[in-house]
């Protein structure tokens, strides 16, 4: 456990210290704010809470911003410290090497948190404090929600990071791999299940294995969760009519992600196990 | 394998595919030992170091380090008592030296209070506050020694410790591992620089394509390998015909020439054939012995395997 939280520390040292936190900060706050003023155009003078419009355009981008930055974050972690020369002296330390995996992945987990919380944070609190609703009428359990969904769909995507960094033996290949990855989860796999659906035209998918393919994705499952998750931003995504909250039980998305954490980790760390070095 | 702080490998194998790139080595290294393994790139050294760290496992062969295998499950403990510097150390350039040494001793369970001792003794003291980005190469190097020195190891494993070093910092260097030997520190360093090694290792593994050629002290090698002491004798033209004349049955005029006698001779003769010359009473302007020299050694252990 103590080898594990050195090198996390030492992660989060590094990450620190090249100003990646800063700079994936300011991204995001800005990010965030941007959407924020795009959407308080349309709401104008309905009763909507802004938070709420923000949630939803946040949480439709976050969807393809947050899986390229956990995976930027993490390909380069086993293969590029191989190639450099310092895996090797890391490994001959008294330390295992699925510790190296759990260290590098709670620092990077750590630094990705900080960027999401502190840029995503900010925003929020700015977008709450100048909108005339009152502060606390607004949708902040949805805006929390998707903070934390947007941590667990990054942890989701360092992991994946690290099966990517483990398995592949140049930091070229990882590098594509890792877009190969990012383009299948947030692009590829929706442009397959809606030419899916309409050429099946509601024939053989029905509702319930619609929702099961949905599910199945770490992405779809983030959408889910802060689209459908809430009747307020249901109603914005357009989403409601789909009463898809009855459908599902809100733990499900979750699950399925956490799976997607541990799943690829506990991947990563058996394929890194059996790695030369 | 009555000391526990030794290391014994017995005809290890380690194969890549169909590349083999270790074949039978034997190789047994006790404390308070300097043992230089010398050999061509891609002799086979570094995987060697590789399959006693336990970063690789043998494909046939044993390999015990300070009473364990390398690689099984308890050998991760043991790594403490191990220090090693790879071949090119490379340290993350964002953190200071002293961040970077705090960082390896802290996952060695070392204490951080004597970081101060070890930038001295590799005399980085004034650059420890410094980025690893700034410093040149020799200071990495530097760095990385004193990294393989963290918590006191019974075991020092040096991959080219010298490389990049000004004369300096290469006596340092094995000023610390004289130190070290003294400690009762095994240390199996792996070098190019044979001139360097001549009075520092105790013995000399010359490895070749996968093989260990041999693994004995200089002098000993120098014997096995059949190879001779020369005298070099220095001298006017009517000495040296003198010299030719009374050497004549045991030497071809060929060794006589343009002023200079050299007189090839077996290791056991050298001091009565020096006493020799100097009785003849001939005027000599300088006279020498050479030993051959670690690099004509390795020379001459290389050289036969392509023969064969």
């Amino acid at each position: 456990m103590k080898q594990i939280l050195i090198i996390a520390l030492k992660e989060v040292q590094d990450g620190m210290r090249n100003r990646w936190v800063v700079l994936i900060t300011l991204a995001m706050a800005a990010f965030a704010l941007i959407l924020a003023l795009l959407g308080s155009l349309p709401t104008g003078m309905t009763k909507i809470s802004p938070l709420a419009v923000t949630v939803v355009s946040l949480a439709s981008l976050s969807v393809f911003f947050i899986p390229l930055i956990a995976l930027l974050l993490t390909y380069d972690s086993i293969v590029g410290e191989a190639e450099r020369g310092t895996l090797i002296l890391l490994l001959s330390y008294p330390v295992a090497r699925w510790q190296v995996i759990a260290g590098k992945f709670c620092g990077a987990l750590v630094l990705l948190s900080l960027a999401v919380l502190l840029g995503y944070g900010s925003a929020g609190i700015a977008i709450g404090l100048t909108a005339e609703t009152a502060f606390s009428h607004q949708a902040w359990s949805s805006f929390t929600k998707l903070l934390l969904s947007s941590v667990l769909l990054g942890a989701v995507f360092l992991s994946l990071g690290f099966l990517i960094s483990s398995s592949l033996r140049e930091r070229g290949t990882a590098a594509a791999a890792a877009i190969g990855v990012w383009l299948c989860f947030v692009l590829l796999y929706d442009m397959g299940l809606l030419g899916l659906i309409a050429s099946d035209a509601g024939k053989a998918i029905g509702t319930g294995q619609l929702i099961g393919i949905l599910l199945a994705s770490p992405t779809d499952s983030y959408r889910l969760l802060n689209l459908v998750g809430s009747s307020e931003t249901a109603i914005l995504s357009g989403m409601a009519g789909l009463s898809l909250e009855k459908q599902i039980p809100a733990i499900a998305p979750i699950a399925v992600m956490v799976a997607w954490v541990v799943l690829p980790l506990a991947g990563a760390c058996a394929v890194f196990q059996r790695r030369q070095v | 394998m009555t000391d526990a702080a030794c290391i014994f490998v017995k005809r290890a194998v380690k194969s890549y595919g169909d590349i083999c790139a270790l074949q039978g080595i034997d190789l047994q290294i006790a404390p308070g030992e300097c043992v230089a393994l010398i050999g061509h790139n891609g002799a086979g050294k570094t995987t060697l170091i590789k399959l006693i760290l336990g970063l690789a496992r043998p494909t046939s062969g044993t390999i015990d380090v300070m009473g364990r295998s390398p690689g099984t499950a308890g050998f991760d403990t043991l790594r403490r008592d191990i220090g090693f510097l790879p071949e090119h150390a490379v340290f993350q350039g964002s953190l200071t030296g002293r961040e970077t040494l705090t960082f390896y001793a802290r996952l060695k369970n070392a204490t951080t209070q004597n970081l101060d001792q070890l930038f001295q003794q590799v005399d980085l003291m004034e650059a420890a506050g410094r980025k690893v980005s700034t410093y040149s190469k020799g200071m990495r190097q530097r760095l990385g020694l004193a990294q393989a020195l963290i918590g006191n190891p019974r075991i020092l494993m040096l991959d080219e410790p010298t490389t990049g070093l000004d004369p300096d910092s290469r006596a340092r260097v094995y000023a610390i591992i004289e130190e070290k030997k003294a400690d009762g520190v095994a240390v199996l360093l792996s070098s190019h620089a044979l001139t360097e090694l001549e009075a520092r290792a105790d013995r000399v593994a010359i490895l070749h394509r996968g093989r260990l050629r041999a693994c004995a002290s200089i002098p000993e090698l120098r014997k096995s390998a059949g190879l001779v002491p020369e005298l070099h004798v220095r001298a006017g033209k009517e000495q040296m015909s003198a010299l030719a004349r009374h050497f004549a049955q045991r030497f071809e005029r060929g060794s006589f020439v343009n002023g200079t006698a050299v007189l090839t001779l077996p290791t056991q003769d050298k001091l009565i054939m020096l006493k020799e010359v100097l009785n003849l009473g001939i005027a000599i302007d300088d006279i020498s012995l050479t030993e051959p020299n670690l690099e004509q050694i390795f020379a001459a252990y290389t050289d036969r395997t392509q023969v064969q």
